[in-house]
């Protein structure tokens, strides 16, 4: 008799417990993002697709289009041209262009790299309703950036 | 303060169906937000400030869609069970003490039309479940009516418990006891029946069995019966059943309020009013959603043993108890 009532108690209360325990977090402020309007902080080290690091001296591209990515690339998304400009001593891309549709974000493009002009970018929102906005072309990319922040090279 | 007969029954009719309505609509934002914030999520928040607009987003979906009756389906049924699930909730409003001046209709029977209106909500979902033709309908009226026959037994058990203290089936006349302070609540009548707040915890338990809410809601088990009963139903008429959810819920705290907390009475026995009764209604409400968020749900077997096995023989228990106490003690 008195172990089935203690067993009754014991489960009561346990059920109390558990109550106690789900009206706490009640109280809490809530811990999920409303993601359109809110987001969280992108990792440094996220891998979203490639782009080209600026010189932090010229604000210029660091590639020198030695094509080292575009034949390290399993998948053959990236295509680069580069000339050698009057003045310069080394060739600088005219195109440089990746097919993210294809691409598998191995990073065999950035380990290639011989000048580590290449980076992943931490852009994540990449939901799109055509191809088109896939085809992505970096030198352009790299002056959109070097417009919206530019380096003490490129102000003075 | 007294209209004429027709007035007031008018203004009555109109009240509770206002009441209902708004209940209805609006404790379904209640349960979406309070499982948001047991859960550290925000909720509903995008129609209207805090989603309170939610509900009417939601009525106008149900009420633009088609209501399908499946082939093979009893169509009568089908299209009844709705209305016979909405129906039981609505009349027990007649009876409610929601103030010393405020129920529709006083019965010296309120109790027992209460208790008997509540279990046609059964025979609605069993109805919905049979008419549907559709196998976890019907494994889900199944589940409803023994789940209901095993939950009506200690319902009952406790109810004459109280009956054998308070005397009468009348519902205001409960609470006119229960007046001067929370110590002359039934639910902590102490000197009548140690065990009385125990027969509270089974009167709730059993509320929860009889609305089937988690933990009990094995009529809708989602993750084994699809939904259960309602499966069929499209567009207003599983509206009208999640209503008639909510409804029952009212109900069902609404009694608990008035039998066991005292109903209209202030805990300090004085500033008695409708607003004491809305207060415990709606803490008991939020008890229920509460508990909704807290535990998984029971096992069929699990559900009917903790009827069978421990509810019964508890609820026998004291109210054998209760006799032997009121025969004894009490000249």
């Amino acid at each position: 008799m008195k172990t089935p009532l203690r067993e009754l108690w014991t489960g009561f209360r346990s059920l109390l417990t558990g109550m106690r325990v789900t009206l706490t977090q009640f109280f809490k402020p809530p811990v999920t993002v409303p993601y359109p309007y809110a987001t969280l902080p992108i990792p440094e080290r996220y891998r979203g697709h490639i782009e080209l690091v600026r010189d932090p001296e010229t604000g210029m591209s660091l590639c020198v289009a030695c094509k080292s990515c575009e034949k390290a690339c399993p998948s053959g998304c990236i295509v680069v041209e580069g000339i050698k400009r009057e003045g310069d001593k080394k060739k600088s891309p005219t195109v440089f262009t990746v097919d993210f549709t294809r691409c598998s974000l191995c990073g065999s493009c950035v380990e290639v790299c011989p000048t580590e002009a290449l980076r992943f970018s931490r852009r994540y929102n990449l939901a799109g309703t055509d191809r088109e906005a896939y085809f992505l072309d970096l030198l352009k990319r790299l002056q959109a950036q070097a417009a919206s922040t530019p380096t003490p090279a490129t102000k003075a | 303060m007294t209209l004429p007969e027709p007035y007031r029954l008018a203004a009555f009719v109109l009240g509770a169906l206002a009441f209902v309505g708004l209940n209805a609509a609006y404790l379904v934002w209640v349960e979406r937000k309070g499982a948001a914030r047991f859960q550290r999520r925000p909720g509903p928040t995008e129609v209207g400030p805090e989603g309170l607009l939610q509900p009417i987003a939601d009525a106008i979906k149900l009420l633009s869609k088609q209501v399908i009756v499946p082939p093979g389906a009893d169509a009568l049924l089908f299209r009844l069970a709705p209305a016979v699930v909405m129906a039981p909730a609505l009349m027990t409003f007649a009876v409610l003490p929601f103030g010393a001046h405020l129920t529709a209709r006083p019965m010296s029977v309120g109790l027992l039309l209460a208790v008997a209106f509540g279990s046609i909500n059964v025979m609605a979902i069993l109805l919905g479940g049979w008419a549907s033709r559709n196998k976890y309908a019907i494994i889900s009226a199944a589940r409803v009516v023994s789940q209901n026959v095993a939950y009506e037994i200690p319902l009952l058990l406790v109810v004459i418990t109280l009956l054998m203290i308070t005397g009468t089936l009348d519902l205001s006349e409960i609470v006119r006891q229960q007046a001067g302070g929370f110590w002359r609540w039934n639910v902590f009548k102490l000197w009548v029946n140690p065990l009385m707040p125990v027969t509270f915890v089974i009167f709730f338990i059993c509320l929860l069995a009889e609305t089937n809410r988690a933990p009990f809601d094995m009529a809708e088990a989602e993750s084994e019966l699809v939904a259960g009963a309602f499966t069929e139903y499209a567009g207003m008429g599983f509206g009208v059943f999640f209503m008639a959810e909510y409804a029952n819920i009212v109900v069902g705290c609404a009694l608990a309020t008035a039998l066991f907390l005292g109903g209209w009475q202030s805990p300090f026995g004085i500033g008695s009013g409708v607003g004491w009764f809305l207060l415990k209604l709606y803490l008991l409400i939020f008890t229920v959603v509460w508990i909704r968020w807290t535990f998984p749900r029971t096992q069929f077997y699990g559900l009917l043993n903790l009827s069978w096995k421990i509810l019964i023989p508890i609820s026998l228990g004291t109210l054998g108890l209760t006799s032997v106490l009121l025969k004894f003690i009490r000249p």
